[in-house]
């Protein structure tokens, strides 16, 4: 909402040297948000004088005629200007700024020598003074007792306005005009407000201008109508309601439609007028049918639903009731009879319908937020007045008014109960008071009977009354209290493993980033995943910012292959990432959740019946390098990050989540995206809880990313809740340190080796630790060696070198019969 | 003394003349003086305290004398031997301390020497700044609740009194699926929806987490962001109670000059409803108010769906923007460094924020 100071002034009794700021911080504290408040006087810096032109030399030779003037600003002598604009001529009076003083956009004039001749200063466009977008000349002032050579020109082209653009709550429509600021500003300042609409008008006669018919009140609660005949078509807009609508950001069309225009401002009421000699026959007022056709006055043709509500003659709708008027019917040059109404429409309706149509009207935009249904009478009858002022005419003694206006109930305030939510004490009276100052009628002490004004269509509960005694009581009058909160329960141990899993991570070298969940169709075939994967499911989003990337993601490596790729591209080569967050796993049937009310809470049954439709979302993590993950440097060489670092991440996260080791398997895998040869299942209690390894050499050149790039992904919400962990019996006797070396198939896992050498080593086992991994002919064709140090400890003896060997041989006795190991060089 | 009974060549007992044995220990103790180091002083050890050392074959000289000047002579060789080896000792200190110093000097490394060899990962600072509010609202007696992303539209709009007319729930601001009845969640709020219809009050939860609105990314827009919203319902909650919180969280947050400004705004789900503002003293173009987030007394509406009885309780709800908090905290220019994941912008945050 634009208007300007002066426009509320006419209303309100502002204090007289109120401040920008002071005005800023009143809007703002009445919740209105301040998008700007300009001083236009202070916009142009310096002398800005009305000036005669008394003598125009024209220069010729240069690229553009251009002329040396010279000019009386009330000075002894004349000033000397060069000036590019011709639309003026001798004995012209026209603005001047003097040098030394500097126009909107920080453009300073000085005294300086132009086209071979002196210019002390420049002759001003309504554009160079931002009054308009105006470059096409000069301003040439109409004579008039105040325009003097030498005297403030401000005043003059009206640069001495004060413009206010606020921005409006959904809730508050009344505050979408003049008289609904103004009203507020007299309960912020305490001074006295006079009404626009209270002026005398006459009501419903019993004769019609106009027939007119309303088929749906519902829909339209109240419609009014006058009409005046015989106006002079030619009739121009005063100019200073050409002003105030340019300052409201309306452009100026025609007198009768400008009038309506300004008193959609200044009232809030939008109106509309029809060509009295273009409408065929009575109007009726209706809901349109599925299907009808309406030419709009933006030149749209558009098929109507059975929810808008059209206004009709003989031949069908004419007008997209509250919303815009139609070709056909509406004022256009040539109109000398015109029917004005002012009408009141359904808010549920119109934003509907404005949604339909996509057409945002200003009307619009204020019949949604709620216009005040008392104010059709007023507004005709001041738009008559001005018309008829202006354009001649005579207006119809008769008035068209249906009203189906329902009143406002009184609401039931028990006065304590805005203190007792505010935590301010406020009495019965003052409250009373406040909500009487917004203009609602308050009676009873201690529990008040409240009935809201015509004009706040929001005040329907004792809350909204309360909210009102907070705002006008003011919000920062509130103390400060702390509530009295209990204990907490600290973070739940999903969450304890979340913070964990990530430190941990990036103290491993690991940079966290948060991709968006938006993924491109591609990517499944990308990363290679079978026809029948589930994470080729994916939920679709039905508006996507990008049609690109429609889906969410069913793992979070595309998009965190994404991120590796823009590093790369950035010019970083050893990149280690990862990212933890939910996946979108949807069901593979869906069905539309049961309808939940909002009067009651949805019982045990209807909330998880709505919940079983809800995809699953487990919360995942995700890890992937290329490059170095140890970087060479003075030391030597670095170290390629491979399939094992990848493997590696994932033992580390759930090692920092709370799993202990033992209960962590690791065993060959084949599974997209990962390299069938070089992915690892990982496995908790045995159970699969994610994968890694070396991506698929296809996926790589896929995605084209560098060769070997690594990682993993796991599900963190399969992992158990960190128990709590028996406390070890540390034993104080020496420990027997024995090696193994075993030679068995290379297809053998090491992990399941390590497994049997464990198991067959019984409880005097305190550790095994891989050493050796060697390969050689001499070792037999597909043979490997992998040597393990075995360290045994008894809780309660020193261990005798035979029982060392004894337990040395269970162990390797178990790998032999399961896997036919034998020692190396036995 | 007499030489009557000698039956060895007198000539031999001259070693042991005191002045023999006088020689012999300054002739050694110059020697051991003179050895550079260790392994010279070793050298001379034969020669002055072995088997063919003069002290020692004075020793052997001690047979040929008479009995009477046998004990005179042995004491004065061993006096003499004992000086000798206490050279030897002192000089052997001496040049073992001046090795290990020596060595010390030798052992110096440049400790400026990079040693990076296993790069430092980090933490996003999103994730460092949720985790250190979630924090503060620990200590402060709330409970930390999660929630869908891809949530039910009843809990994150009709629940919350945002009706089916309401322009947010269009498709120029939410997010909808090929799924019925399920948007992206607008807020984190649906999450407290859900605590309130899973326990009664005493409600304090904060409700941290990723949002979706369907703006373009540009330097301050992001479709996909984060929120920190907090409820509390209980008996006799007021607004000077969601006051005390906001600022007590402020000065937490941003230190003891932190407080809050509000400004009366509508929400659909608090009545009444305020945008606020908070003081922050380490701006860096100077101290000024800051527009953090939105705050209010929960609707009663909000209340009685999710099974809660307005009559005996009522409650306040806030929330601010991450990604806002982190771009006036730290200093972050344009939103689309938290969404591009460029290492060298996390990196810079280290394990905190």
């Amino acid at each position: 909402m634009k208007t300007s100071l002066s426009w509320l002034r006419e209303y309100v009794e502002l204090p007289a040297g109120i401040t920008a700021s002071e005005l800023d911080a009143a809007l703002t504290n009445l919740g209105m948000e301040v998008e700007g408040i300009v001083d236009q006087a202070a916009t142009v810096i310096g002398d800005l004088v009305v000036g005669r032109v008394l003598t125009i030399e024209e220069l010729t030779g240069f690229k553009k005629p251009i002329r040396f003037c010279t000019v009386d600003v009330g000075n002894d002598a004349p000033q000397e200007i060069v000036c590019g604009a011709r639309n003026f001529a001798e004995g012209d009076l026209v603005v001047v700024i003097l040098p030394g003083g500097e126009l909107p956009g920080g453009f300073r004039i000085g005294a300086r020598k132009t086209y071979g001749r002196n210019s002390n200063g420049m002759i001003c466009s309504a554009a160079e003074l931002g009054l308009s977008g105006d470059h096409s000349g000069i301003i040439v002032l109409p004579p008039s007792e105040a325009a003097v050579p030498g005297v403030d020109a401000r005043p003059i082209v009206g640069l001495d306005e004060v413009l206010i653009e606020v921005e409006i709550t959904p809730d508050r429509g009344y505050e979408m005009s003049v008289r609904g600021i103004a009203r507020e500003l007299a309960t912020y300042f305490d001074v006295p407000f006079t009404d626009p609409a209270a002026l005398a008008a006459p009501g419903a006669t019993a004769e019609v201008p106009y027939p007119i018919t309303i088929e749906d009140t519902v829909g339209c609660d109240r419609f009014a109508a006058r009409v005046v005949r015989g106006i002079d078509p030619a009739a121009q807009s005063p100019e200073w309601m050409q002003r105030r609508l340019i300052q409201a950001g309306v452009r100026a069309i025609s007198l009768p439609v400008d009038i309506t225009n300004y008193l959609m401002l200044e009232f809030g009421q939008p109106m509309h007028v029809f060509d009295l000699d273009r409408l065929n026959g009575g109007l009726v007022v209706r809901r349109a049918r599925a299907g009808e056709k309406l030419t709009t006055l933006d030149g749209v043709a558009r098929v109507l639903d059975a929810e808008d509500m059209v206004i009709c003659d003989e031949t069908g709708p004419i007008s997209l009731a509250a919303v815009m008027g139609g070709e056909t019917s509406e004022w256009q040059e040539g109109t000398v009879n015109v029917l004005l109404e002012a009408a009141h429409w359904d808010p549920v309706m119109v934003g509907r319908t404005a949604r339909r149509h996509r057409l945002f009207s200003e009307a619009a935009k204020r019949w949604e937020r709620g216009v005040d249904p008392s104010l059709p009478l007023a507004a005709l009858q001041k738009a008559v007045d001005i018309l008829i002022e202006h354009a001649g005419g005579t207006a119809s003694p008769d008035v068209l008014d249906i009203d189906n206006v329902v009143a406002p109930v009184a609401l039931t305030l028990p006065s304590e109960s805005a203190s007792r939510l505010i935590g301010l004490p406020y009495t019965a009276e003052r409250v009373a008071t406040l909500l009487r100052k917004i203009g609602c009628e308050v009676t009873g002490d201690e529990v008040l009977s409240v009935v809201p004004p015509t004009w706040r269509p929001d005040l329907v509960a004792p809350i909204d009354l309360i909210e009102e005694v907070a705002r006008l009581g003011g919000y920062n009058e509130i103390p400060s209290v702390l509530p009295p909160a209990g204990a907490s329960r600290g973070l739940t141990p999903a969450q304890r493993q979340r913070r964990s899993v990530g430190r941990a991570l990036a103290e491993n070298g690991y940079v966290e980033v948060l991709s968006y969940p938006f993924v491109s169709p591609g990517t499944a075939d990308a990363l290679g995943l079978p026809a029948a994967d589930p994470r080729r499911s994916a939920v679709r989003l039905t508006n996507p910012l990008s049609e690109e990337e429609p889906l969410l993601r069913t793992s979070l490596l595309g998009p965190l292959l994404g991120t590796l790729k823009r590093n790369l591209g950035r010019g970083r080569r050893d990149v280690a990432l990862f990212e933890a967050g939910t996946v979108f796993l949807p069901h593979l049937t869906s069905t539309a959740p049961p309808e939940l009310g909002v009067d009651r809470r949805p019982t045990n049954a209807e909330w998880a019946a709505a919940n079983a439709i809800v995809p699953e979302q487990p919360w995942h993590l995700a890890v992937v390098l290329a490059g170095d993950v140890e970087p060479a440097g003075w030391w030597g060489q670095g170290r390629a990050a491979t399939w094992a670092d990848a493997i590696e991440a994932a033992r580390v996260a759930i090692a920092a989540a709370g799993v202990s080791e033992d209960r962590v398997t690791v065993r060959a895998a084949e599974y997209a995206p990962w390299h069938p040869g070089r992915c690892a299942a990982v496995l908790i209690d045995g159970t699969v809880v994610g994968h890694a390894g070396e991506l698929h050499p296809a996926v790589l050149a896929a995605l084209e990313l560098p060769k070997r790039t690594s990682a993993a992904e796991i599900d963190l919400d399969a992992l158990p809740e960190a128990p709590v962990v028996d406390a070890p019996t540390i034993s104080t006797f020496p420990p027997a340190l024995i090696d193994v070396a075993l030679v068995l198939d290379r297809s053998v896992p090491a992990a399941e080796v390590q497994a049997a050498l464990a198991e067959g080593a019984g409880t005097l086992l305190e550790s095994v630790a891989l050493f050796d991994v060697y390969e050689s002919e001499q070792l037999g064709e597909g043979k490997r060696s992998l040597a393990y140090k075995l360290t045994f400890r008894a809780p309660d003896r020193t261990l005798t070198s035979e029982e060392t060997i004894t337990a040395r041989d269970a162990a390797v006795a178990v790998t032999a019969s399961r896997f036919g190991a034998t020692l190396r060089g036995a | 003394m007499s030489y009557r009974n000698d039956p060895y060549d007198p000539k031999q007992a001259v070693l042991l003349a005191p002045e023999s044995l006088e020689g012999a220990v300054a002739e050694a103790e110059k020697a051991f003086a003179a050895a550079a180091d260790l392994d010279a002083l070793q050298a001379l050890k034969p020669a002055h305290l072995g088997d063919r050392s003069p002290v020692s074959l004075a020793r052997r000289e001690i047979g040929s004398l008479p009995p009477a000047a046998k004990s005179d002579a042995g004491k004065r060789v061993n006096v003499a031997r004992q000086a000798v080896q206490a050279a030897y000792d002192a000089r052997q200190a001496e040049l073992e301390a001046d090795r290990a110093a020596r060595v010390l000097v030798e052992e110096r490394v440049d400790v400026t020497l990079p040693w990076s060899r296993r790069p430092r990962g980090a933490r996003h600072p999103l994730t460092t700044l949720m985790e250190h509010m979630s924090d503060v609202f620990i200590g402060m007696g709330y409970d930390i609740v999660d929630g869908p992303q891809l949530e039910l539209e009843w809990a994150n709009f009709d629940a919350l009194n945002i009706g089916p007319d309401n322009p947010v729930r269009g498709a120029s601001d939410t997010f909808f699926v090929d799924l019925p009845g399920l948007v992206m969640r607008t807020h984190t709020s649906p999450g407290q929806v859900r605590t309130m219809l899973d326990r009664q009050p005493p409600i304090y939860i904060v409700s941290p987490g990723r949002a979706y609105r369907t703006d373009e990314l540009d330097a301050t827009h992001s479709p996909v962001f984060h929120q920190i919203e907090g409820l509390v319902i209980d008996e006799g909650i007021t607004m000077a109670h969601l006051r005390g919180t906001l600022d007590y969280f402020a000065k937490a947050m941003f230190g003891p000059d932190a407080k809050t400004r509000w400004r009366p705004h509508y929400f659909p789900f608090t009545e009444p409803s305020a945008e606020f503002d908070v003081w922050f003293a380490q701006h860096r173009d100077g101290p000024r108010w800051v527009e953090w987030g939105g705050c209010g007394m929960v609707n009663p509406r909000v209340l009685t769906a999710c099974g809660i009885d307005p009559a005996k309780y009522s409650g306040f709800a806030f929330g601010m923007g991450v990604e806002r908090t982190l771009m006036f905290r730290n200093g972050v220019s344009d939103m689309r460094d938290m969404v591009e994941g460029d290492v060298r912008f996390t990196t810079n945050f280290g394990m905190e924020s």
